[in-house]
């Protein structure tokens, strides 16, 4: 079988460097709040709704006990405070919260250990409808398997959720395995979740509560049509990150796009926000046994893919580091790379198999998700057919576990209905032809694709190294990656990171970092059959 | 002097001078049958193909069907008749535009973006603008050479002429999506009112951007480019560089001065 060369004690090495890195964050997070995750908490509750501006609930009243300087305590506190004082329901104690005519200044009044007593059915209930969902994916997923890995990943944006349902259930039938349904544009910078259904977005369609339900219900019935089931997934990032998956858990998505850096680097969100929210993210998704794929081919489309591939694995490190800080398991980590040197480069292709079969070796229980090229796209879409072609070639070589199929037309519109269809195609073509390439090759043991793997485990090794002894902090404002610099209090969403106080409460967080849930020591179930 | 021969028309190059061969590739919802292939041979043939060639038909989603057909196109394009106004700039890398930024001005390019009036899709600006950029193509963020200001949507004419003055901007930068009533016309108009008005229109570099722009309606509404659909971030940069410091240096600010109105 194929595989590079792996020094085993430089990537225990790396492992150890990321895991330093992300103790000196997970210091920071364990220190702080923010409003995302706050209104995370009252939508976990049952919080629902909006004002007849279009404000959801949550926002309304977290915003109000931010603005009075009391959110440092958790929102569950007055929470608590108002079912004490006679809510009949969290629907009605959170209304209190947003619109009842005096602020509670939260002085005096019950107990810490009243507070939890009285949102301890409540805190059960929330976790009961997350683990409802994952027993039903699981339960279905047992009676119908999902495809062979590579797993086939596409994207539908219309921005109609109705025709995205369409185009969903078109690409499921045209073999598709994942289908993704991207998001309008810039949502990722809206500080609230759009509300119900929606048939306008530009550039995709809004992730809504509604929307995600509706989308599962189109998969679910092309699940049962094909036989195969059908994963969903969404984007949880940006400045709702953790509301996003929480919505993910409660209606049964697969997978969520959810990485700890790429809103720094790429959407200018701040680094402390970004930190925080990732954390309470990835409890909820941990929770909900959702796989995460993880951004760090964005990398690649910024910085030079051949000088820069280190960054991308030195990156993967520290995102499993942070995930595994969060209560991730590896089998939930789909740590994202990219097929994008310059097609023009010579040897290209050899540098591409080194690095993605490199990541397959070192995360071995990892779902990891392979990138189509998207930087030298162009507008000839024959070229471009040829181009993805090449990048399947390496994905079923290399075995890859999800696959984000490439489109002709990336540089030039959303996929159309046909575009989607021929990259089906040819990846169910290259897939099938070449399906125990990996199996029969072997590389040179000092070849051109074994010298790559080692010179790009020691660069991330070294880079590692760098990270670690200035911290995350300074390398991200220096650009160490994708060559974005930040600032830690630069960026936006800044104002809604909140130092928590000494008696701040949170029933909910408390029990998904409890080390003994029901599904705490169980394996996100080893679904992806390989090959 | 010979006499210029009359060009022939413009037609589609296949194999032969003038053949006129054309492929085209579509989805009609019907699923493959005789009915279906003969629907996609007239579906060409009133696009002006003649004697169409249905290539492949198969299903590639229920109910739907995937064509690749080739025809010979009647139609002809009289070239010579043809006038677009077009912004003049050959490219630049993203090397060439830091090192010539660096050499020739010493300093860095200062631009301030924005979607005005009621507009709130910044797509446009940030695909411009933003680190990330548009279509593998980084944004003017990502440059050394430029300093950034992207003030988003639905930013008033007034807030953005203060805000460019305040940072002593080099190019102002407005992005319109909606063109519903012209109102993107109206705001670019007043934008460029109101910087006669001020005095200063002739100091700046004023860029107008959208899907429904092109240069010529920038030119009539008083801005000094237009750049519409496909425009890639360098395409923005390379004209700006060359405009701001190319060889021809611009001349200078006070050589026509405009009275202030």
């Amino acid at each position: 079988m194929a595989t590079v060369p792996m020094d085993l004690g430089k990537v225990a090495r790396c492992r150890a460097l990321a895991g330093e890195i992300a103790n000196d964050v997970q210091r920071y997070i364990d220190a702080h709040t923010t409003v995302g995750v706050e209104r995370t908490i009252l939508r976990a509750y049952g919080a629902d709704g909006i004002d007849d501006q279009g404000a959801p609930l949550v926002n309304t009243a977290v915003e109000r006990y931010r603005e009075a300087g009391l959110i440092g305590r958790g929102i569950a506190t007055p929470l608590g405070r108002a079912l004490l004082a006679g809510a009949s329901d969290i629907q009605e104690a959170a209304e209190r919260l947003a619109f009842a005519p005096d602020l509670d200044r939260l002085e005096g009044g019950p107990s810490a250990a009243d507070l939890r007593g009285v949102l301890a059915p409540h805190t059960a209930a929330a976790l009961a409808r997350i683990d409802r969902a994952r027993e039903e994916r699981d339960a279905l997923r047992r009676r119908v398997p999902t495809g062979p890995t590579p797993l086939k990943y596409v994207i539908v944006a219309t921005g109609n959720i109705y025709d995205d349902a369409v185009q969903a259930k078109a690409a499921a039938a045209a073999g598709a395995d994942i289908v993704a349904v991207i998001r309008a544009t810039a949502q990722s910078l809206l500080d609230y979740v759009p509300h119900g259904a929606t048939t306008e977005g530009y550039g995709g369609t809004f992730a809504t509560q509604e929307n995600f339900k509706i989308i599962r219900r189109a998969l679910d019935e092309a699940t049962g049509r094909h036989g195969r089931y059908v994963l969903q997934t969404n984007y949880s990032s940006g400045l709702c990150m953790a509301e996003i998956a929480w919505m993910a858990a409660v209606e049964r998505l697969d997978m969520l796009l959810n990485d700890a850096m790429y809103g720094i680097l790429f959407r200018d969100i701040n680094m402390c926000r970004t930190f925080v929210d990732q954390y309470v993210s990835r409890r909820f998704i941990a929770r909900a046994g959702i796989v995460i794929n993880t951004g760090e081919d964005n990398y690649l489309t910024t910085a030079n893919a051949v000088d820069k591939a280190h960054t991308v694995l030195a990156s993967q490190f520290i995102n499993e580091a942070f995930a595994l800080r969060a209560g991730l398991v590896e089998e939930q980590m789909g740590l994202g790379h990219a097929y994008e040197i310059d097609p023009w480069v010579e040897d290209s292709f050899l540098l591409e198999i080194a690095q993605a079969q490199l990541i397959r070796q070192i995360f071995d229980r990892h779902p990891i998700k392979w990138m189509p090229p998207t930087k030298h796209k162009t507008g000839d879409i024959f070229f471009a057919h040829v181009h993805d072609a090449m990048f399947d070639l390496v994905g079923v070589t290399t075995k890859q576990t999800i696959e984000l199929l490439g489109m002709f037309s990336e540089a030039i519109q959303n996929p159309l209905l046909m575009d989607r269809y021929l990259a089906l195609k040819a990846t169910r073509y290259v897939h099938g032809a070449c399906k125990h390439l990996g199996d029969e090759i072997e590389f040179k043991t000092d070849g051109i694709v074994a010298r790559r793997a080692e010179q790009v485990l020691a660069e991330a090794l070294a880079l590692l190294d760098e990270v670690n002894s200035e911290s995350i902090w300074e390398a991200i404002a220096r650009g160490a990656f994708a060559d974005v610099k930040r600032t830690r209090t630069g960026g936006r969403g800044f104002a809604g990171v909140v130092e928590r106080s000494p008696d701040y409460l949170n029933p909910l967080l408390d029990a998904l970092e409890a080390p003994s849930g029901p599904f705490a020591a169980r394996a996100a179930d080893g679904c992806y059959r390989s090959g | 002097m010979h006499p210029i021969p009359p060009k022939p028309p413009l037609r589609a190059y296949g194999d032969r001078e003038g053949d006129g061969m054309v492929q085209m590739s579509f989805v009609l919802t019907v699923p493959p049958s005789g009915r279906a292939r003969e629907a996609a041979k007239r579906f060409a043939e009133m696009h002006g193909l003649a004697d169409p060639i249905v290539a492949t038909m198969e299903a590639c989603s229920e109910g739907a069907s995937f064509f690749v057909v080739y025809g010979q196109s009647r139609h002809e394009v009289d070239f010579a008749s043809i006038d677009v106004a077009e912004v003049r700039t050959d490219p630049l890398s993203h090397d060439e535009i830091e090192n010539r930024v660096q050499a020739r001005l010493g300093r860095k390019i200062v631009v301030v973006g924005a979607c005005t009036g009621s507009d709130a899709h910044t797509v446009g600006i940030d695909a411009i603008l933003n680190y990330k950029g548009y279509a593998g193509d980084k944004g003017l963020e990502s440059y050394r050479a430029f300093e950034v200001y992207n003030l988003g949507a639905q930013v008033e004419n007034e807030t953005l002429a203060a805000r460019a003055r305040a940072v002593r901007a080099d190019a102002i930068l407005v992005s319109q999506v909606i063109t519903q009533r012209n109102c993107h016309k109206e705001n670019g108009r007043s934008l460029v009112e109101l910087l006669e008005r001020q005095g200063w229109r002739d100091d700046v570099v004023l860029l107008f951007g959208g899907p429904r722009v092109d240069h010529q309606t920038a030119l009539d509404l008083g801005f000094d480019a237009g750049f519409g659909t496909g425009t890639k971030p360098g395409d923005v940069a390379s004209y700006l560089v060359e405009r701001l410091c190319g060889a021809t240096p611009p001349a200078p600010a006070d050589a026509d001065p405009r009275p202030p109105r």
